[in-house]
């Protein structure tokens, strides 16, 4: 995977890519304020929210034992698995032990996060994706590109060709002369996917919520494709990060109300489903839920990075971002795109690869983010937070150990740099004589820079550098009046 | 009351004239202005690159050039909230780090005398008229820290509304980032040029024949922008169009 520059480049070349994406996140950013707009306690429904995922964060070990406790006393069975591999294994036993050699699945993206239909692959097991975007981006042999709407960056009729290509290699083709006309092509997606349900004998899921009293798993959705995958199967799989769990069935007012607001702009989902273990002649028979670490211990052990466990993949911080709208999904090299993406990944993968070190760089600070996001997470803090440990190192957990960590490769120059400039800026003289030194020889200073400042003076004019500096200009014209040139830079000495 | 200019590093090096405006403007309203010429950066770079540790020395710095001072006024909003949002993070994670008060009380010492030029204007001299007189059309691009971490809301606004002869045009997608961000601007410079672009355009198409910003680092970066575009509009802070009068044009 390249690193999220390089990757970017490319998407905002890409203008059609560009156009889908603004077109997209314009329209759904505007209906979200409005959504919010018509709540007098949104702030407080927000501080509610992020206080209970705290308070669950803080006593995680504790609320997931009792999870397991009462998921297991409605007669479900816990696995935990500590990594990506292992959730894999345990997924793949799972459905090998039921015989069966295909599966439904609705969206998740803890699955997509460890690379479940790739394992399933590998072992000879088909999974089919039946939430509609998660369909197109699997008929289009395609990566999901945005949490809430994982095909936003492709067009109707981009999606007609899809499903007129692919959809009889998968399963029933689509229809005759399909047009790109919406009802049509979910008609198309509706027949399609009829036969799968009716023929899947396992379903594997994720989860909004799990709620630690009662054992319950929830999941919000808007196409009802999911509760066909959670009610029809004999046997259930519910694949869920660790930092899903809230305490209390009541949890879930705080959250319901949060969610559909912040991700589709709507004052309730259309389908919220929940399911507590297995119930006697009715849905699946057998309820198995894999539990997921994968890093996300480690994450909880930074106590300012941590934050970032409060998400509830509303993905409203993508739809309000100006580097998600340029960059696109896929140039974020992950399951999660965006600004939640660039404070995730990191986490949960280390800051080893170029690819994770370079995602805590790819925001302008702007905090639009940490606006939007229904849990108040402070996105640009952790950002800072971030990028300090690709730099400068430092402790962190790993794989539950305390270390400290080294800077991540290739910014020795860069460090140098800010450490030259820092001293000079500690010395206001030596920063003086600079600046006469530059607007001395300013008739000589080139319309292009060399090295990185190339990327600053391709497509921007240089600005030009003044006669006189402020300094000069008070010295000059203040400097003998003693209206507060102050002590302190006669003292200073360079 | 004893007031102090915080001339920022970009203000000081690239655009003195926004300085001298907070000057003439402040000093027409009777303020006694003083420049502690020991002062530098506030670590803004630095820090949000992740170099907190190179930082802390620009930290200590501010908090003693200001020292003798009840205000520190600044012509920047990303440098106010650089001082006020960042200064006690630094101090905290510092005391976390076993390091002790000494950081948190440098931070406690600069926070509260720190105040963004507007917000200066507004809530401590309680003027939103300050006699200026500038006859062109202006657009107004407010700068993303000045409008979410200073939170300034319409602060800039009523100075801009108060201004004679000042014809204010709206700027769509005005609370969009231009883009710069800093070493973001290098960094990731493909998205930084295409989000300047987008800025560029949506300013040009106002028709306005200046853009107001309250940050010199987001003028550099729209300023460029709009020169590579071939765009006429000039990019203004918003302390010279403050600063100008009938009889002293900025
Ligand atoms: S970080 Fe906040 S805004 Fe972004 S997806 Fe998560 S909950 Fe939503």
């Amino acid at each position: 995977m390249p690193a999220f520059p390089q990757a970017a480049n490319a998407s905002t070349r890409n203008t059609h890519l560009r156009a889908n994406l603004r077109h997209a996140t314009h329209t759904i950013r505007a209906k979200r304020a409005t959504a919010v707009a018509e709540l007098d306690d949104w702030s407080r429904l927000r501080a509610a929210g992020a206080a209970i995922k705290d308070r669950t964060l803080r006593h995680l070990d504790q609320y997931l034992e009792q999870l397991e406790s009462a998921v297991t006393a409605a007669g479900g069975q816990i696995h935990w698995a500590a990594d990506a591999d292992e959730a894999n294994r345990i997924v793949t036993e799972l459905v090998r032990a039921t015989g069966e050699r295909e599966v439904v699945k609705v969206k998740s993206m803890a699955t997509q996060e460890i690379g479940l239909n790739g394992a399933l692959a590998t072992a000879g097991i088909t999974a089919y994706e039946t939430d509609l975007a998660e369909l197109i981006v699997q008929l289009g042999d395609d990566l999901p590109s945005h949490i809430l709407v994982p095909a936003i960056h492709r067009n109707r009729g981009e999606i007609r060709d899809i499903f007129t290509e692919k959809m009889s290699q998968w399963g029933r083709p689509a229809p005759d002369g399909l047009t790109d006309a919406p009802a049509d092509l979910a008609e198309a997606a509706r027949l399609h996917l009829r036969e799968k349900f009716l023929n899947a004998k396992v379903g594997i899921s994720g989860a909004n919520f799990m709620v630690a009293e009662t054992g319950t798993l929830v999941v919000v959705e808007s196409e009802g494709n999911g509760r066909m995958c959670l009610t029809l199967p004999e046997t259930l799989i519910s694949v869920v990060g660790i930092e899903k769990v809230v305490p209390t069935f009541q949890d879930l007012e705080v959250f319901l109300q949060l969610l559909p607001r912040s991700s589709t702009a709507e004052r309730m989902n259309p389908y919220t489903s929940t399911w507590t273990g297995t119930t006697d002649a009715d849905g699946p028979r057998a309820f198995h839920l894999v539990l997921l670490d994968n890093g996300r211990t480690d994450t909880l052990a930074d106590t300012v990075g941590r934050q970032a466990l409060r998400c509830i993949r509303c993905s409203a911080c993508l739809n309000v971002c100006p580097v998600y709208e340029r960059a696109g999904g896929h140039a974020y090299g992950s399951a999660y795109p965006g600004p939640i993406g660039a404070i995730l990944t990191p986490q949960l993968r280390g800051t080893q690869s170029e690819l994770d070190a370079s995602l805590p760089y790819a925001s302008s600070l702007c905090g639009a983010c940490y606006e939007v996001c229904p849990v108040a997470i402070d996105i640009p803090e952790i950002l800072v937070h971030l990028r300090e440990r690709v730099v400068e190192g430092g402790p962190a957990s790993v794989r539950g150990t305390r270390t400290v960590i080294k800077p991540a490769k290739g910014h020795a120059a860069e460090r140098a740099a800010m450490r030259a400039a820092r001293w000079a800026l500690d010395h206001p003289r030596l920063l003086r004589t600079g600046q006469r030194l530059a607007s001395r020889t300013r008739r000589f200073h080139p319309r292009r820079l060399p090295g990185p400042g190339r990327a600053w003076s391709d497509t921007r004019e240089l600005p030009k550098v003044p006669e006189e500096s402020f300094r000069d200009w008070w010295q000059r014209t203040r400097g003998g009046s003693g209206t507060g040139s102050g002590t302190e830079g006669r003292k200073d000495t360079t | 009351m004893r007031v102090a200019l915080f001339i920022t590093c970009v203000n000081d090096t690239l655009y003195p004239r926004t300085g001298q405006a907070v000057v003439t403007l402040l000093e027409r309203l009777g303020v006694e202005v003083g420049f502690p010429e020991a002062q530098s950066c506030c670590g803004q770079p630095q820090f949000n690159t992740g170099y907190r540790h190179e930082t802390e020395p620009l930290m200590r710095r501010y908090a003693t050039a200001f020292r003798d001072y009840e205000y520190v006024v600044t012509p920047s909003g990303s440098c106010a909230a650089m001082v006020r949002d960042n200064y006690p993070r630094m101090g905290a994670k510092a005391a976390a780090e076993g390091r002790g008060q000494e950081l948190a009380n440098v931070a406690a010492e600069a926070v509260p005398k720190t105040y963004e030029l507007t917000e200066f204007l507004t809530d401590v001299l309680k003027v939103t008229d300050v006699g200026a007189y500038y006859p062109h059309t202006v657009t107004y691009h407010p700068t993303c820290h000045g409008l979410r971490m200073l939170k300034l809301g319409d602060r800039p606004r009523s100075l801009l509304a108060a201004v004679k002869g000042l014809n204010l045009v709206e700027l769509p997608g005005a609370e969009e980032c231009c883009g710069f961000g800093g070493t973001f601007a290098v960094k990731n410079a493909a998205v930084s040029a295409a989000m300047g672009a987008d800025k560029a355009r949506n300013i040009t198409a106002t028709g306005a024949e200046a853009v107001c910003t309250l940050d010199n680092s987001c003028q550099l970066h729209i300023g460029g922008t709009l020169a590579r575009q071939g765009s006429t509009v000039r990019p203004v802070h918003l302390a010279e169009i403050l600063a100008s009068t009938e009889g002293d044009v900025w």
